[in-house]
């Protein structure tokens, strides 16, 4: 038997990732539900798992596929499932005005950073935790994904 | 403040909010195997951990928090969350302990991780009243194998519930101290809080 690090290890390290992904890929107002369905079927399957080499990779498939079916629920588009969500997401519909769907098609660091930045007020270290980087690399993807922004807007 | 920046801030996610609601459904929907949290006593910061049957564990100040959680985490099950809330009577009744206004502790234990004659020796254990003490030779002899001494001794250095399960009170017969999980300060400072010390 794998012996499986402890939940909460999973929710220090890679909640506000998922967080992230969640903002960009389905708006602020739907992300925090979209969040607990996530986290709770991780917790079902979590003592499953075998492969525990690649759990924010684990994690954010899950948040993925829970992205999808809130989609499907809201009667729009479905996403095609084979999507990995480490791409630009482009098909991600997200409620809460245009400029989330301009979000949702930058590319997955800066849609993450300028998600955390601005729904959540996060500081730029918990953004660079969150994107497993630098500081300055967070400030970067955030300079790089509003300029794209403001591009994508005008 | 630019318009693109108002508009992305217009709707607001709170992190903190979010994980302390996943911590509550995943309790109510039975998925919180192992809640934990630590505790500050005069003695130093304790870890202790619930499942839903009752106590399952608690970590003296020399041993790490994130070793105790892990530990559980293999020996139990990886559903472990810190969940302070359900932990609330436990603090309150160390909190009393500590300051010398409760003798007996009232809580459910969960013993899952003691079996046979360890978990005899340990049930023995928690029944020496306060401020009392037996010897080793005592506690194998009620545990049903009075010449288990040794046994006797590794039961209670094994003891996952330590000054709930008041492994503190057996000493050597002849009353030196013997051994403690803790260190020996720590049991001196336990027996002398319970006025079995001079």
């Amino acid at each position: 038997m794998t012996e499986l690090p402890p939940f909460q290890g999973l929710l220090d390290e890679h909640s506000r990732d998922v967080l992230g992904f969640l903002i960009a890929a389905v708006g602020p107002q739907d992300a925090e539900d979209c969040f607990q369905e996530t986290f709770i079927a991780a917790l079902r399957g979590y003592p499953k798992l075998e492969d525990d080499g690649n759990l924010r990779g684990w994690l954010l498939t899950i948040a993925h596929r829970k992205a999808i079916d809130h989609h499907r629920a809201r009667g729009r588009r479905p996403l095609p499932v084979a999507e990995p969500p480490d791409r630009a997401a482009h098909d991600l519909e997200p409620r809460g005005g245009g400029v989330w769907t301009a979000v949702a098609s930058l590319p997955p660091k800066q849609r993450t950073a300028v998600a955390l930045r601005f729904a959540c007020d996060m500081p730029h270290d918990e953004i660079a935790a969150a994107l497993g980087g630098s500081e300055e690399a967070a400030r970067r993807n955030l300079h790089e994904g509003l300029k794209k922004l403001r591009e994508v807007l005008t | 403040m630019n318009e693109l920046e108002r508009e992305l801030r217009m709707t607001r996610v709170d992190p903190a909010a979010a994980i302390e609601r996943l911590r509550e459904r995943a309790d109510r929907d039975g998925l919180l195997d192992v809640a934990y949290a630590t505790v500050e006593s005069p003695m130093g910061t304790l870890t202790v951990a619930a499942t839903p049957t009752g106590l399952v564990a608690l970590g003296l100040p020399n041993r790490d928090p994130e070793e105790v959680v892990a530990d559980l985490a293999a020996r139990v099950s990886p559903r472990v969350l810190e969940a302070p809330g359900r932990l609330d009577e436990v603090r309150r009744e160390l909190d009393l302990y500590f300051e010398g206004r409760l003798r007996d502790f009232d809580l459910p234990l969960d013993w899952q991780l003691t079996g046979g004659f360890r978990r005899r020796v340990l049930r023995q254990t928690a029944r020496i009243p306060y401020g009392r003490t037996l010897s080793y030779k005592q506690v194998a002899k009620r545990a049903g194998n009075e010449r288990a001494m040794r046994a006797a001794g590794s039961a209670l250095g094994s003891n996952p519930i330590p000054i709930v399960v008041p492994c503190h009170r057996v000493l050597r017969t002849g009353g030196a101290l013997g051994g403690y999980g803790g260190g020996l300060e720590m049991k001196e400072a336990l027996l002398r809080l319970e006025g079995a010390l001079e």
